[in-house]
């Protein structure tokens, strides 16, 4: 769980025409021997300029599949993806790769969660920053190293002109990140999608990090996107926040309100499983049980259903849509979900995230 | 850095001690009288003795190995049975033939090899690759010197007889022994024939000389060629599936230069290992090849002495190719070591 | 963060285990069911007969093998029986007719004779040879992996000694100096193959060593040998075998190489691929089917090997692609 410091108010920015539209996204795999999995089952929700949208869920959710449909990143064989992502008004699915290769690293760019596997390993890091420059812009090559080390400089690399001309192997953790963010923020895009960011780092480095996300986004007016499985990222850092299970968005809605509160039972039992600082060490801790294995399909029923223990029949339908609650933009997919508590330890910044006490 | 260097280089004394101690005890288990057996019927009561005295067979094992040692550092590697002629002038005459041979090979392979095996892993499980993984497979059983036979009578003797109009004989074209026409007369200098044509202007000698090398080069280079475009293909299919090949992807970057900097360069680093260990299959195919295209190179000499089983050449000639293979692969490995940034640089 | 670990009931530490409504508890047992724990033999077993490769390896190495053990009872002739040397001039070598079904060959012996006890040649030497060179490389790995140690560096660098010397150059050393008899193609190809069976070994062994079951059983006061013997050197046998399988293809190459140049057995009597090559290469332009059909068989047996034991490999590794 990591402390950040919250995001000033209003700054979704003025232009509220969706930078991002997802709508009724579907990814399926088809394995050469085996049944098809559906990783992403249905998934809609909008990205607005300057906003940061959190993406939670489990591994297997479905939350990276989804940003890898939108950079068209997929594998071309064995997956079917239909359903509309428009960026701009301008339809992705379905561009050729030339006109996606285009938008991406300009327009649209993305981090990933290990930075040592992320990085080319016999290419100088110098290299790996200008070629992005050149690609997209046209400069010199001189004029790309010098923008390289500023970059660089700019994400609190220290002595940035000598790193240029090192390996990915010669930098710590911490750094090589710094670099893939230098990397995706290049060319100064619109929309930077992050890939669970700082899962592979350190602890202590994953609030610098998150912090220079959250400094440079803001500084470029940038768009993003936090997929994370972690709470604590997701509470100090967005603006919004979906919550993914099984391929599909569960509950949806603005960060406060959704952590003040939860109703969907996962995102209640998401947050309600984080043991509490000033929790009595004799307080059994609180797991949601199962697995994210024992999953029915959505078509049939509820896919959290198995694992919840306020699931009825009524729960056993298919074809559950995302409706509105009583608060506006709040979504939510669930026939039994917890009650709405009007005053319930809500409204305050929170450092850490906390269910109500019951 | 210098010191995986030193280290590699240090690494070759055992290996050079241990070559010396074994073809010691292999000349020592050589049928009947060792000085008799590598002098063949050349072994007049005279040489016999000089032999004995040279290489000390009559006193006890440690001064053997000793005298032993010191003629093979002083060059010499004793004569040849058959002809009479010292192993080791005959074994520098010769070699430049075989190592032209063998580059030839060798480019063959690569040259051939890495795009074939970089498309076989662009489209695997096509039919491209399957046909592709076939081959290379074919290539590796069928041995050298039938394919060697093969070629020679389809591309130089002429095969009789026809299919539908076509005369078979007329796809015999090239060159089907030696390494020059002798009618060119050409002048050599260092006696490799190709850069003495170039060295001296003499074009039409280089290009006679490179045209007599294609078809041993390609028999030579058919196991080469098959081991590149497997592990071409096995390495590019691992690169492919690697994160910063995706990251490449999420800059948006042209293909090819994806493909030359972000995939080649990482998956040719295992083929470069692979092609020093070639050599030695190159060295040893060459005595196979050779002999049929009557090329004068070591691998015809050889063949000849392992057919009349000349102890002395086979023994002198054994420790020399060891010696080449030991000295390739450690340039190899040093090579690796300059190419790989993760070696150089810790 | 937020799941229960396997084996704790759920609900077991809060209120309650879940309700599941017999409705519910249906429709998840329709789900598909997660591949169930399977061995590693019988899953390499069902993998391999889905391979198309393998299965053509599979029935070549049997056809092979079928061929070469009952030889005796195939074949037409004998093979030591030249009886129609008289119809082979210098010029012509008689091809298929009716008592002789894929011709004569050129010392005037029935051709299909030859080729099937040569196939009992190769499987001979390729099994012995291969047999021995599995038996002294294991048993120098194993002591190598095992006990670690100046035993293990004074092994590998005999090893590395070995490894310098190019294989067929290797074999050729050891044949010549053992003289012309078929023990000794046997042993030759077989000291080109003990490096390699070393190396895999002592390979196996140290991996196999560093696992934390090794360090388990040792902690239980198992003694290094039970160890070795019960727990280390089963789970190396699979790249074993695939080792083995390849290698036997390769020994079927080299024995007809080692024939080429003159090393192999001199009795005109014993059918061996690679001598019909030798005896086939003058006639090259007029018959050339002489050539064609032992490098065939030598090619295609090869090949069943390799294919056969690469399915196997791929089969047996846990890290595979599929």
């Amino acid at each position: 769980m990591t402390a950040v410091t919250t995001r000033a108010e209003g700054s979704a920015g003025p232009d509220q025409r969706s930078l991002l539209e997802i709508e009724d996204l579907h990814v399926t795999f088809q394995r050469r021997n085996g049944p098809a999995t559906r990783a992403v089952d249905g998934v809609s929700y909008q990205v607005r300029p300057g906003e940061i949208v959190g993406v939670v869920g489990e591994s297997g959710s479905g939350k990276s599949v989804t940003s890898l449909a939108v950079m068209g990143l997929l594998p071309p064989r064995g997956v079917r993806v239909f359903g509309s992502v428009r960026y701009d008004g301008r339809e992705l699915l379905g561009l050729s790769g030339g006109q996606m290769a285009a938008l991406r690293g300009r327009d649209l760019s993305m981090v990933f969660q290990d930075p040592m596997s992320s990085l080319n390993p016999v290419v100088r890091i110098g290299v790996q920053i200008t070629e992005v420059l050149l690609a997209h812009q046209s400069m010199s090559r001189a004029a790309a190293r010098e923008e390289a080390e500023h970059l660089l400089r700019q994400c609190g690399i220290p002595d940035p002109r000598r790193r240029l001309d090192e390996y990915p192997h010669q930098l710590s953790g911490g750094m090589r990140q710094r670099v893939m963010i230098a990397i995706a923020l290049a060319c100064k895009p619109r929309l930077l999608i992050c890939d669970e960011p700082t899962t592979a780092l350190d602890v202590t480095i994953q609030a610098q990090v998150l912090e220079l996300l959250k400094e440079l986004v803001t500084e470029l007016g940038t768009a993003m996107i936090m997929i994370t499985h972690d709470l604590g990222v997701v509470a100090g850092l967005c603006d919004r926040v979906n919550v993914m299970y099984a391929g599909r968005i569960v509950e949806s809605g603005d960060r406060r309100e959704l952590f003040a509160h939860p109703r969907h039972r996962y995102t209640e039992g998401l947050l309600s499983s984080i043991p509490r600082l000033n929790e009595d060490r004799t307080e059994p801790l609180r797991p949601i049980p199962g697995t994210p294995r024992d999953v029915v399909g959505w078509d049939d029923a509820c896919a959290f259903a198995p694992r919840c223990r306020y699931a009825q029949d009524d729960c056993i339908v298919g074809g559950l849509e995302l409706v509105g609650t009583e608060h506006p933009d709040h979504l939510l997919r669930c026939v039994h979900p917890a009650p709405y508590y009007l005053d319930a330890g809500a409204g305050h910044e929170t450092d850490t995230a906390g269910g109500e006490d019951r | 850095m210098l010191r995986f260097v030193v280290r590699r280089i240090l690494l070759l004394i055992p290996v050079l001690v241990g070559l010396s101690v074994l073809l010691f005890i292999w000349v020592r288990a050589l049928p009947g009288d060792p000085a008799k057996a590598l002098l063949g019927e050349k072994g007049t009561p005279a040489a016999v003795a000089r032999l004995n005295a040279q290489y000390g067979f009559d006193q006890p094992i440690h001064v053997q190995f000793i005298k032993y040692v010191g003629q093979l550092v002083r060059g010499n590697f004793g004569s040849s049975a058959v002809s009479g002629e010292p192993v080791l002038p005959t074994f520098v005459e010769r070699f430049p033939a075989t190592i032209e041979l063998a580059v030839a090979a060798l480019l063959f392979a690569v040259i051939v090899g890495i795009p074939l095996g970089y498309l076989a892993a662009r489209r695997a499980g096509g039919a491209l690759d399957l046909f592709l993984v076939s081959g290379s497979l074919l290539g590796t059983v069928i041995p050298v010197f039938v394919l060697a036979y093969l070629l020679k009578v389809v591309f130089a003797v002429g095969l009789p007889g026809h299919i539908g109009g076509f005369k078979l004989s007329s796809l015999a074209f090239l060159p089907a022994s030696g390494r020059q026409d002798v009618a060119i007369d050409a002048t050599h200098i260092t006696n490799f024939y190709i850069l003495d044509g170039l060295l001296t202007r003499e074009w039409d000698s280089a290009a006679n000389a490179a045209v007599h090398l294609i078809l041993p080069a390609i028999a030579l280079g058919s196991i080469p060629l098959a081991i590149v475009v497997r592990m071409t293909r096995a390495s590019v299919i691992d690169v492919l599936g690697e994160d910063y090949v995706r990251t490449a992807n999420a800059k948006g970057l042209a293909k090819s230069l994806i493909t030359r900097r972000h995939v080649m360069r990482n998956a040719l680093l295992p083929v470069i290992t692979t092609i020093g260990l070639q050599t030695g299959g190159l060295l040893s195919g060459a005595v196979l090849t050779e002999s049929v295209f009557a090329f004068n190179g070591i691998g015809s000499y050889l063949f000849n002495a392992i057919g009349s089983l000349d102890y002395s050449v086979l023994q002198g000639f054994i420790l020399i190719i060891a010696l080449v293979y030991s000295l390739v692969n450690l340039i190899v490995d040093l090579l690796y070591g300059i190419i790989d940034p993760r070696i150089r640089t810790s | 963060m937020s799941t229960v670990t396997e084996g704790v009931e759920p609900g077991d530490l809060e209120s309650g285990p879940i309700n599941r409504s017999p409705k519910l508890a249906a429709l998840m047992a329709g789900q598909p069911d997660h591949e169930s724990g399977v061995s590693l033999w019988r899953g390499a077993f069902r993998r391999m007969r889905r391979n198309p490769s393998a299965i053509v390896g599979a029935v070549i190495v049997l056809a092979f093998v079928i061929i070469a053990v009952c030889a005796p009872l195939i074949a037409p002739y004998d093979p030591a029986n030249s009886a129609w040397i008289n119809q082979v001039t210098p010029e012509d070598v008689p091809g298929p007719s009716a008592g002789h079904p894929l011709g004569l060959d050129p010392s005037g012996s029935d051709e299909l004779t030859q080729l099937i006890f040569g196939a009992r040649q190769s499987l001979i030497i390729g099994v012995v040879a291969t047999g021995i060179g599995l038996i002294v490389g294991m048993t120098l790995g194993t002591l190598a992996g095992a006990f670690g140690g100046w035993v293990d560096t004074a092994v590998m660098r005999v090893v590395d000694i070995m490894l310098s010397i190019p294989g067929l150059m290797l074999a050729v050393s050891v044949a010549a100096v053992l003289g012309r008899r078929p023990i000794s193609i046997m042993i030759a190809i077989a000291a080109v193959q003990v490096p390699v069976f070393a190396r895999l070994l002592r390979g196996s062994m140290l991996s196999q060593r560093r696992q934390d079951y090794v360090l388990a059983s040792f902690s239980l006061g198992l003694r290094r040998r039970t160890v070795v013997m019960s727990h280390v050197l089963p789970n190396s046998v699979g790249p074993v075998i695939v080792q083995a399988t390849l290698t036997l293809a390769t020994a079927i190459i080299e024995v007809a190489a080692l024939s080429y140049l003159g090393l192999g057995d001199p009795d005109p009597a014993v059918a061996e691929w690679g001598r019909m090559l030798v005896k086939a290469q003058d006639r090259l332009q007029s018959d050339p089917q002489l050539t064609l059909l032992p490098g065939a068989c030598i090619a295609v047996t090869a090949l069943g090997f390799t294919l056969f034991g690469e399915a196997l490999r791929e089969a047996l590794d846990p890290k595979s692609r599929r």
